[in-house]
């Protein structure tokens, strides 16, 4: 390294320490949200040019003349040599989703500081480098999946279990996602026309680009944003006429129900008609807001309302319940580190890198980018006003459903609030009330729109930009619920067709539409569970899915620690040790806790216990307020305990094939992991 | 001056391609020049031909594709 690098780098180091000296020592007064793009951007610059450089050179001994699947298999279509900035835009297009949007937003009610470190200690430690990894591994291995890897590597019962995992996190994914859409379009017949154009306004594409000009993505991208503008102005009308208003203000039973209908009709019909052109759209808006969003919070520099650390570190807090630790890691996901990386990290993009050595751009490069959006989102929950957070996102269970009674709870809180700030921020927006709006997205969306129209048309423009924001969550939201209905369609088909040879056929319509309505009614079941719990049902749905992404998280991690200890690297594989046991201790510690625990607000099986006696007794205890209910909620508990034992399950019997076959690899003095020599032949001995 | 120009289109081929790429599909001229030179005796599909095999193929859940991440 020159001086001059060293000056400059040495100057980077400072700066960085000095912005986050500011974002974590500053008490009782705001702080600017630059302060936290530097400190971020900072920590980002000297990560990647020391640790994920480190990583690449002496951890995995990235080698720039080994021939890459891209080269090997070059076929035009699925392997093709690929500059590294064009890939890098698809490899973040294929991560990026509403994850690490919604994550920190529920993490704020902890006050920004605690999840802002955890969203950059856990990319920098454990998120890039688990991508990064997975993304090298899969290059050395022609391109493979990572279940095809945990088989190859660790055996066919570690990979069975993996990949039962996936379908089961699938599910609760696909059920989550499309709750937050629930949350954010109850009574809100704005968005909902808005969201609801999207399907003809789709057709309409679909229809373009396959008969009046094929393959023209620009053309019909274009269509499909001027459309799309429109039905966002003309849902304005839509929302003011009673008329009108009253086919799109929808209950959370009937919105739950209008999509898990859609997610059986995205999966039935060819995708070239609907969930292509949708999914073009929803790409191509989400990586513009992300700019945008970028963009404006450098211009605007907007103050961090939000104490740095709030009351609710203890464990009290309306939005989430649980202590800091483990739930805040629970809670942030995907922002920090996703196990949902690493079935990206080892689809598409390792058969397009051109060499090996672009694998730290875009694996390590790629999550940082990630982590940037959830510090983004953080700064969107946080900018608004912490009395106005809490409304939107504590259930009416505890701050009623009016402005005053709400303001008073909340200010009782500690966060002053007037019932006025309630009702003027619900007018500024266009929608009736935004108390108990849980879920992220309409939280965001406010922070979203108080950033956008302090840049672009000011308060007038306020209701656009929060339905805009709403818009292109609900968007990319449901393109991964269509796709992600697709896919478990596919993993159903396989596992099934492993006992039914007949229904692996998916050009058959028997099994086409068999197939979609067992996916749908996986994922559906708990999204309808989840809209009628009385509870609210984030708070439940929430953290399973975080327990079960970080779980897959650790199966990931466990791969690359049992890889690097069969290349005999086993002296650096501490890179992947760390976060492995961390992700392992994090997600046991949670799963056993929402299973175990003495508090009802915390475990599935005490809270069943509570409300199982109280049924014996033929009482009736709030929420509920029928003996049905009741009984619902008793059987909810008891499944969702379940699911928390399988995560569980899958997590510790992947980690015990790990242990073996690491005391394997050490009793053995050669490399014994399985790559592709330059010959282009699998090579190893096991 | 014209270098200029030469390095701005380049840059907006490579914002294209990557915007193509994002919706999964890869660069047609590369599949032809890839095809020309190495199966000079096969057919080559046209581009319509090309980008509908490419959209039906982001969408297979095969071959370690995997759509829909959070």
């Amino acid at each position: 390294m020159t001086w001059q690098a060293k000056l400059g780098w040495t100057a980077v180091t400072v700066l960085g320490a000095v912005a986050f000296g500011v974002v974590a020592l500053t008490r009782g007064e705001p702080v600017n949200a630059a302060w936290l793009v530097v400190a971020a951007l900072c920590i980002y610059l000297v990560a990647y040019r020391f640790y994920a450089l480190y990583i690449a050179n002496t951890v995995l001994g990235v080698d720039a003349r080994r021939v890459t699947p891209a080269v090997r298999h070059n076929d035009g279509l699925d392997y093709v040599p690929t500059n590294r900035y064009v890939l890098f835009g698809h490899h973040f297009a294929a991560i990026a989703g509403a994850g690490p949007l919604v994550g920190p937003v529920l993490a704020a009610q902890l006050g920004y500081l605690p999840g802002t470190l955890w969203i950059l200690v856990g990319a920098v430690f454990a998120g890039c480098v688990q991508d990064f990894t997975v993304l090298f591994l899969s290059t050395r291995r022609d391109g493979r999946s990572l279940g095809d890897m945990i088989r190859a590597e660790m055996g066919p019962v570690a990979g069975l279990v993996a990949l039962i995992g996936v379908a089961l996190i699938m599910v609760i994914l696909l059920a989550v996602l499309a709750l937050v859409v629930v949350k954010a379009l109850v009574g809100s017949p704005w968005g909902f026309f808005t969201v609801a154009c999207t399907v003809p306004i789709a057709l309409i594409m679909g229809l373009y680009s396959r008969f009046i000009r094929p393959g023209r993505i620009g053309e019909m991208s274009a269509i499909g944003a001027v459309l799309l503008l429109l039905a966002l102005l003309y849902g304005k009308t839509v929302s003011e006429s009673p008329a009108l208003a009253w086919y799109f203000d929808l209950s959370g039973e009937q919105l739950a129900l209008v999509i898990i209908g859609y997610g059986f009709v995205a999966s039935v019909l060819p995708v070239w008609l609907l969930l292509a052109p949708r999914d073009y759209l929803s790409t191509f808006l989400k990586i513009g807001v992300i700019t945008l969003l970028a963009i404006s919070i450098v211009i605007l520099r907007p103050e961090l309302q939000m104490p740095a650390v709030t009351r609710f570190i203890d464990g009290t807090g309306p939005v989430w319940s649980g202590s800091l630790f483990p739930f805040l890691f629970i809670t942030i996901a995907c922002g920090a580190v996703s196990g949902f990386h690493s079935l990206i990290a080892s689809g598409t993009t390792p058969k397009m890198l051109e060499n090996e050595n672009q694998a730290c751009l875009i694996g390590y490069g790629g999550m940082l980018v990630e982590s940037f959006v959830a510090i983004m989102a953080m700064i969107g929950a946080t900018v608004i006003h912490p009395g106005v957070y809490f409304a939107m996102n504590s259930p009416a269970g505890l701050i009623g459903t009016d402005a005053v009674h709400a303001a008073q709870v909340i200010s009782n809180w500690g966060f002053l609030v007037t019932p006025d700030t309630l009702t003027q921020i619900a007018h500024d927006v266009g929608e009736a009330t935004v108390l108990s709006r849980a879920g992220g997205a309409p939280t965001l969306a406010v922070g979203m729109a108080s950033i956008l129209s302090g840049v672009f048309g000011g308060n007038a423009l306020m209701g656009i930009w929060y339905h805009f924001a709403i818009l292109f969550e609900a968007l990319f939201i449901l393109t991964t619920v269509d796709a992600g209905t697709r896919v478990l369609r596919f993993m159903i088909q396989d596992m099934v067709g492993a006992v039914i040879p007949a229904f692996r056929q998916t050009e058959s319509w028997t099994n086409n539409l068999v197939g979609s309505g067992l996916a749908v009614a996986a994922w559906g079941w708990f999204l309808y569970q989840g809209v009628i719990d009385p509870l609210g049902g984030i708070n439940t749905l929430w953290p399973l899915f975080g327990i079960s992404n970080q779980m897959l998280a650790g199966v990931a991690l466990t791969l690359c620690t049992v890889v690097l200890f069969k290349m005999k690297r086993q002296r650096l594989a501490w890179v992947t040790i760390v976060p492995t046991l961390w992700l392992l201790v994090c997600t046991l510690t949670a799963g056993l806790e929402k299973l175990l625990s003495a508090k009802p607000s915390i475990s599935f099986l005490a809270h069943a216990q509570v409300f199982g006696d109280a049924l014996a007794a033929g009482k009736v205890l709030a929420p509920a307020r029928t003996v049905e209910q009741m009984s619902r909620i008793v059987l909810n508990d008891y499944i969702d305990a379940g699911l928390c034992v399988l995560f569980i399950v899958v997590v510790v019997v992947v980690a015990a094939y790990g242990l073996v076959d690491i005391k394997r690899a050490l009793s053995n003095p050669r490399v014994t992991t399985v790559e592709m020599d330059a010959a282009g032949a699998m090579a190893g001995d096991d | 001056m014209t270098e200029v120009s030469g390095r701005l289109r380049l840059v907006c081929d490579g914002v294209v391609r990557t915007a193509r790429l994002m919706v999964g599909v890869p660069d047609y001229q590369t599949y032809v020049a890839h095809r020309q030179a190495n199966h000079p005796d096969q057919a080559i599909m046209s581009y319509e031909a090309f980008f509908r095999e490419r959209q039906q193929a982001r969408y297979a859940f095969t071959k370690g594709r995997f759509r829909g991440c959070c």
